[in-house]
């Protein structure tokens, strides 16, 4: 069954003839072809598939392609302002918050979204990041590098640094 | 750290981290290849038995899907007559077939019994839906008592894949045993270790396909390891097979030997299919049938004089090495040479064992061997300072080795001895322990404790390895411009090109952004060895910079000559232009191959002499929370001082140092691998946990830098040490918190709250 899904990638609407019982996240790899959104495990655990739906942070293996039709999706590849980089994404190049960087994408995501909310501020703006971003694993960095990168992005991001 | 005066030593962004935030990086499954189709394997469901054949379903439709089984392939052919060589995934021994034939025997859940192929993966999983293996079981050697037993000989006559024995300062046993019996009193305990599994976050993932030569790319540490196996696979020349590796999700080990399967699958498929074909492995698939770190049994006694001095260390080590040898003899090597630890003694006895079982090969995975025996000897030490009632770091200090000093294989440690550098580092950020016993953020009673560990590991191959291996890498100035330092070294995440290019450039004068590092591919760069061993800065780092110098005095000689002015760019450029000196692609290369420090002497038949060019040396410092309620266990600081020699990128250095830390931590209280009848029962993401952002505290993170004089800029090893040590810390602190001794891991709730029940 395919039936044509609507859907906001990354500012752009797109129309992709797609069983809406596929995972979104088969939807923008293959059919949209944004390769940068992850799947590491396939159940919700990892965060590599990590999205935004109309701005919030999803699993993009656990959310079927019918649920993001008539919706916002942004991707890892929506994150920068053509050549110019997300804080998030600036910060996790500066401060070594990118190793292997499978899980890189999920995270800038993620991180992007509660950044831009305004979050991971204050006195404890690391222990905001680690409640933020629990659901995302990264395997390499021992994950005190991206907490550097979240915090000095939300800083920049106060200061009206893009 | 002095101020650097090159591109050495500084924290320059890694080269590869825009396209990895930007999603831009390509990993294996990213790749556009036309007309691939999917792969997926059909594996056994028993530990042991035969593999009588496959049924397939009748009502499926199998009109777009390729099964293979080993009998339906021409081995000993060879490639050159469109068949194979042998059936088997060639690493040191070759015991383990890449496809169990029909009729064969199965060594272990998970093992693979036939390939399938199809245009698409939905359509190639539900062609494994429709296979039924038909299997017999037999009896399973399910634990290392077991295997000992040799009621079920799985390898050899006694299922002992390799064995190793260490003597100091004594010749036979009887002699050991009269420096044992002169000990005031003997420390003693069994340590068990658990599975762990690497969790990179990138599945295995490969692709295959034949244009001239057989291709394959994919996520991998060895690219001319699978080379090598795909040869005898193939039954081919090396110019018949390509090897590339492609953007790599982690590693950890968990990609040095399993990818040579995985290639061989991709092969035999791409062979059957006549079309590009790829193979990524689910995540459940991936922890049910891919290496892990080698549970371990180690026994360790401690002979101590009136005065605390350790008069003799006797350490019997027994590693699960699962179905097939793979790396296990390496990695027990590993294991035996640092199980006495970095700590003076006389009279050493060590005795190694690798044993066969039924479980899944167990293999590869940061720190090699070393984690188990550090895990056994640091919670020794600690046992022995409480038993003569000297503080833990105190008696640590008192018995370190220092410059002078020999090791349990005798190797007199001259330089780059991190100990008294380390020892300081811990015990001017250490501080008051925290208060015994009060609420944590939840209201809940909480009883705290402190643990250290101090530990050493080798960096590089051991004995002579490196020598063997003959290691070689490039540096070429090219006719557009660029400077290239080719190596087989992969960047699997731990920052391999960058540092690369740091290293290079500074020898050359060159802004780092001026030097490329391709990919590598076994058609275009040399066998730098693999990238494994704590050895990629120390060992491929110096071939680098030895190849980088000798590139620059070629060009400045002949610019000299010619009266060229100008950096080495424009130098280089003129001598291309004037075509001196210039190899097969219009290039200037330089390639330089492994030569050893003065003075290594190894001897592999005594296991004596010099196992690694140079130890890295490290100590933690763990403060641990139990919540008395749940058992629940917080990890509220972890102080991690490493010696590096160099540190030649310090941030990419921290992150080493930070990550091996977690996964260590993890490994302590989180990371269970559990089986039963030889079948990971938990293999899935969500219940075979590791830690999140949440799990570990902020780390202090402390470089030390005492250099190895044959490094690069004094740079030896940093991958794998960070892993050897902090969960004997761990269980130190714990101990120390609830007055219980903890001797295995992972340490769960559970664990604890039957220990303490026992104590009561």
């Amino acid at each position: 069954m395919t039936a044509p899904l609507t859907i906001t990638v990354n500012g752009q609407p797109r129309t992709v003839a797609a069983s809406p019982w596929r995972r979104l996240l088969d939807v923008l790899r293959e059919d949209l072809g944004l390769t940068g959104t992850k799947e590491g495990c396939g159940e919700g655990e990892c965060g590599a598939c990590t999205v935004l739906l109309d701005g919030a942070p999803v699993c993009s293996c656990l959310v079927v392609a019918g649920q993001a039709d008539g919706r916002a999706v942004t991707t890892v590849e929506g994150l920068a302002d053509g050549p110019l980089l997300h804080a998030v994404q600036r910060e996790l190049v500066a401060r070594g918050g990118a190793q292997c960087g499978i899980c890189t994408p999920g995270i800038a995501v993620c991180a992007a979204a509660v950044v831009d909310a305004g979050a991971c501020k204050g006195g404890d703006a690391r222990a905001q990041v680690r409640e933020l971003l629990a659901g995302n694993i990264c395997r390499c960095t021992g994950y005190q590098l991206i907490v550097d990168a979240i915090v000095a992005a939300a800083a920049d991001v106060e200061r009206g640094q893009p | 750290m002095s101020a650097p005066s090159g591109p050495v030593g500084r924290s320059l962004p890694r080269v590869d981290g825009v396209a990895k935030v930007t999603g831009a990086a390509r990993y294996l499954d990213d790749l556009p290849l036309a007309g691939v189709h999917h792969g997926v394997t059909v594996r056994s469901t028993i530990a042991h038995g035969t593999f009588d054949g496959l049924d397939l379903d009748p009502a499926f439709d199998w009109s777009q899907v390729v099964v293979v089984t080993a009998d339906r392939l021409a081995w000993g052919a060879g490639l050159a007559a469109g068949g194979f060589g042998e059936n088997y995934v060639a690493m040191i021994d070759r015991d383990q077939p890449a496809l169990v034939p029909p009729g064969g025997r199965i060594k272990h859940v998970a093992e693979p019994l036939a390939l399938i192929a199809a245009p698409t993966k939905a359509l190639a999983l539900a062609a494994r839906a429709a296979c039924t293996p038909r299997q017999t079981a037999r009896p399973a050697v399910l634990t290392i008592d077991d295997a000992l037993r040799a009621d079920v000989v799985l390898y050899g006559d006694d299922n002992v894949f390799k064995q190793f024995l260490i003597r100091k300062g004594h010749a036979d046993d009887d002699e050991f045993d009269l420096a044992m019996v002169a000990a005031a009193q003997i420390i003693e305990g069994t340590y068990h270790t658990g599975a762990q599994e690497q969790m990179y976050i990138e599945p295995q993932a490969m692709a295959a396909w034949k244009d001239g030569a057989v291709h394959v790319a994919g996520s991998m540490q060895c690219p001319y390891y699978v080379h090598k196996a795909l040869k005898v696979l193939l039954g081919c020349g090396a110019d018949d097979v390509v090897v590339a590796q492609t953007v790599t999700g982690g590693g950890f080990g968990g990609k040095e030997e399993y990818p040579s399967m995985l290639a061989a699958h991709c092969v035999m498929l791409t062979s059957a299919v006549g079309a590009p074909v790829k193979m990524v492995y689910e995540r459940d698939e991936d922890i049910a049938a891919t290496t892990k770190r080698h549970p371990a049994r180690v026994r360790h006694r401690l002979g101590l004089d009136a005065d605390g001095a350790i008069v003799a260390i006797d350490v019997d080590v027994v590693f699960d090495g699962g179905a097939y040898l793979t790396l296990s003899p390496v990695v027990l090597s590993r294991g035996v040479l640092h199980a006495a630890g970095p700590y003076r003694a006389p009279v050493v006895r060590v005795r190694g064992r690798a044993v066969a079982t039924n479980h899944p090969p167990h293999g590869a995975f940061r720190g090699f061997g070393a984690p188990q025996t550090t895990f056994a000897y640091e919670r020794q030490i600690d046992k022995a300072a409480r038993a003569l009632g000297v503080a833990p770091w105190a008696y640590r200090t008192r018995h370190a080795l220092r410059p002078g000093d020999t090791t349990a294989t005798g190797q007199r440690l001259e330089h780059s001895v991190g100990t008294d550098d380390i020892l300081a580092a811990i015990a001017k950020v250490a501080g008051p322990p925290p208060a015994r016993t009060g609420e944590n953020a939840h209201g809940a009673p909480v009883v705290r404790g402190r643990g250290y560990a101090f530990y050493f590991h080798g960096a590089g191959f051991t004995g002579s390895g490196e020598q063997r291996l003959a290691g070689k890498a490039s540096v070429v100035a090219r006719p557009d411009g660029t400077v290239a330092v080719l190596a087989s070294s992969t960047d699997m995440g731990q920052g391999a090109i960058t540092i690369f290019a740091q290293i290079a450039a500074d020898a050359l004068g060159l802004p780092p952004s001026a030097i490329v590092v391709p990919d590598p591919a076994t058609d275009v760069v040399p066998d730098s060895g693999p990238t494994v061993a704590s050895r990629t800065a120390m060992v491929v780092g110096g071939l680098v910079e030895r190849a980088a110098t000798a590139l620059k005095a070629r060009v400045e000689a002949w610019a000299a000559g010619a009266g060229v002015a100008g950096d080495f760019t424009a130098r280089a450029a003129a001598m291309i232009a004037a075509g001196a000196g210039l190899d097969a692609h219009g290039a200037l290369a330089e390639t330089v191959q492994y030569e050893p420090p003065p003075g290594i002497h190894w001897d592999d038949a005594t296991y004596t002499g010099q196992a690694y060019p140079c130890f890295g040396w490290a100590g933690c410092l763990v403060d641990v929370e139990v919540d008395r309620d749940t058992h629940q266990v917080a990890i509220t600081r972890c102080v991690h001082a490493v010696d590096v020699g160099k540190a030649i990128n310090p941030v990419i250095v921290a992150g080493q140092i930070e990550g091996g830390t977690v996964q260590a931590l993890g490994w302590a209280v989180l990371e269970s691998v559990r089986y039963k009848d030889g079948k990971v029962t938990n293999a899935s993401m969500t219940n075979c946990i590791v830690p999140t952002f949440g799990d570990v505290p902020d780390l202090e993170t402390i470089i030390v830098e005492c250099p190895y004089p044959f490094g690069p800029h004094g740079a030896k090893g940093v991958g794998e040490i960070p892993m050897d040590g902090p969960a004997a810390a761990v269980a130190n602190a714990l101990e120390d918190a609830l007055g219980v001794a903890f001797d295995h891991v992972p340490i769960l709730p559970e664990d604890i709250a039957r220990a303490l029940a026992g104590a009561s």
